[in-house]
């Protein structure tokens, strides 16, 4: 098999913070051939085709644990993708981050193959507890995947966020590093959903657009991280804390995204909040 | 002191034997099969641990330790005889140790109870419900014998039982279920799925063992050994050769063109991953393998 790795990509994989075996595989079953692979594309796709730009990389800690929680959107995980690749290239040392993927990819050939190689795990709450554990970035949308469907008129409006995250948050003493993702929303305009076909299938929603087919326009994007926050507790507070805590996460995903859509001439469309 | 070891005619029984002697134990074993060459001093009764004969041995020697390990999978017994021999023998054994004064009880059990499932985590506690039987039906009598075992933690308070649910064997035996898979060379896997899957040494599950006794642990253990590896990287190493079928014809195709025959049920566990956190018995024991992960499937290939 022919294995077209990218010179920089190569250099950067090389010196990643994952554990591999002598077979390259780690002990989730992380491949360095398969994300070698993977990151050849997604950072052309990154350099050239949605010309992201990453604002703020450094404030990713170096080492140690974190959890990455930002705006979801973009119906194929452009927004994971492209966060994952400034992560590996933009980042000094390159870190790598685990995402939580919805259970039905884990059911289906080759997209559980895929994601698991790429360390991308089923979302269950035990494999994010573990990935913090090993001192790993995690990296969660809370919104899942009622904000991937999101429909074009609801753009950067942000859905529910779910309170699992902080829960875990603080029973695992992690900093949580917030980041907004602008673009995904344009890249792929869904303008309506195939309701029954997602059932046949059993995957969460299949968008259209209005050239039909979920395929990305190459839409500049930008990634903007914020300043790490750290919350005191242990899991166990009244979902009335929690809730005032994820807001407060929510809140300041929205301020960047504030940031990235006032730069680019746009304004944040109001937002709902989870505790008033 | 004497230790009774049920299903000590098997590979693991053997290994195990070696390392109680060595460590000082008086060893006697029940099995049906024979061991004709077992070492001076280890009495091996044919018997069956349901019925008297065995019986009679917990009668006349006393031991104060049980190592029961005749369990048997699908690959070699019907379902009925299964449930017999599984959960009716684990039954039989520890009534035995409870009439006849035991103090010491270890089960060894799989790690294929937890199940194989796509929306499970990947790492399995042993807080984590034991699906197997759901995922996989022809487990439902290993996860019903792990079960009844555990329950002596409660029901014979004064006997220390250990549950030891261990990952597949592998090893230059050439026995066991994972070997059986791997061994006839074309192994089907299912199209479009790679999972990982966990072993350890059969010399290295010996010792785990046999610590698990030294030690006197009571509780549910998970033992594992090195890290995990994907199906295809163990077929490959082992000297195998994958053959991936789609998922609707999988089970169409075991059995002919030289396959393995499965139940139709493993599928779930040729998709998808069981691999356990083994750290609370390595917290427990200061247990640690000494076969890693290639050393393990090159013991394999090439014995």
């Amino acid at each position: 098999m022919v294995q077209i790795v990218d010179g920089r990509v190569a250099e950067q994989l090389a010196r990643l913070d994952v554990p591999f075996n002598r077979y390259g595989y780690d002990a989730y079953g992380t491949s360095r051939a398969y994300i070698s692979r993977w990151a050849t594309i997604a950072y052309w796709f990154y350099e050239n085709y949605f010309r992201v730009t990453t604002h703020r990389v450094h404030l990713i800690p170096d080492a140690g644990r974190g959890m990455l929680i930002g705006n979801h959107s973009g119906a194929i995980a452009i927004d994971g993708s492209m966060v994952l690749t400034s992560l590996i290239m933009e980042h000094d040392p390159p870190r790598m981050a685990h995402g939580m993927v919805e259970k039905f990819a884990y059911k289906q050939p080759f997209l559980s193959n895929m994601f698991n190689r790429l360390g991308q795990l089923t979302g269950v709450p035990g494999n994010a507890e573990r990935i913090l554990n090993d001192e790993r970035l995690l990296l969660v949308f809370p919104e899942g995947a009622r904000g991937t469907g999101k429909l074009y008129k609801d753009r950067y409006r942000m859905e529910r966020f779910g309170t699992g995250f902080m829960r875990l948050a603080l029973s695992t003493g992690t900093p949580i590093i917030p980041f907004a993702f602008i673009g995904g929303e344009e890249a792929i305009p869904q303008v309506m959903h195939i309701n029954w076909l997602a059932k046949v299938l059993g995957t969460p929603y299949i968008p259209v657009t209005p050239y039909l087919a979920p395929l990305p326009l190459p839409v500049k994007c930008d990634i903007y991280y914020g300043e790490p926050m750290h919350f005191e507790g242990d899991g166990t507070e009244a979902d009335e804390v929690i809730l005032s805590y994820v807001d407060l996460v929510k809140r300041r995903v929205a301020e960047l995204m504030r940031e990235g859509l006032e730069a680019r001439g746009d304004a944040l469309p109001p937002q709902t909040w989870e505790s008033p | 002191m004497k230790v009774l070891v049920t299903g000590i005619s098997s590979a693991i029984g053997r290994m195990l034997t070696r390392r109680l002697l060595a460590a000082g134990w008086q060893v006697i074993g029940i099995d049906r099969r024979p061991w004709p060459d077992a070492p001076e001093g280890v009495e091996v009764f044919r018997a069956d641990i349901r019925k008297r004969p065995a019986e009679e041995v917990f009668r006349t020697h006393r031991p104060k330790a049980v190592i029961h390990m005749a369990t048997v999978s699908h690959f070699t017994t019907s379902f009925e005889e299964r449930y017999r021999i599984n959960l009716g023998g684990t039954q039989a054994v520890f009534d035995n140790c409870e009439r006849y004064g035991v103090e010491q009880a270890i089960f060894v059990g799989r790690h294929t109870v937890y199940g194989a499932m796509p929306d499970a985590p990947m790492y399995h506690s042993e807080e984590d419900p034991p699906l197997g039987g759901s995922t996989f039906p022809e487990l439902a009598d290993l996860v019903a014998a792990d079960l009844y075992a555990g329950s002596a933690l409660w029901r014979m308070p004064e006997l220390d039982t250990v549950v030891l649910r261990i990952v597949y064997t592998l090893g230059p035996s050439r026995y066991g279920n994972l070997a059986r898979f791997l061994e006839t060379g074309r192994v089907p896997t299912v199209m479009g799925f790679d999972p990982l899957y966990q072993f350890i040494h059969e010399e290295d599950a010996a010792q785990a063992i046999a610590v698990a006794l030294q030690q006197r642990l009571r509780g549910i253990y998970n033992v594992a050994g090195p890290q995990p590896v994907p199906l295809s990287l163990l077929i490959k190493i082992s000297g195998g050769k994958a053959w991936p079928i789609p998922e609707p014809l999988y089970n169409a195709f075991l059995g002919r063109f030289g396959l393995p025959k499965l139940p139709a049920g493993a599928i779930n566990h040729i998709k998808h991953p069981v691999v356990l956190d083994a750290s609370a018995f390595r917290e427990a024991t200061d247990y640690t393998h000494q076969f890693d992960e290639v050393q393990t499937m090159n013991a394999f290939r090439w014995a």
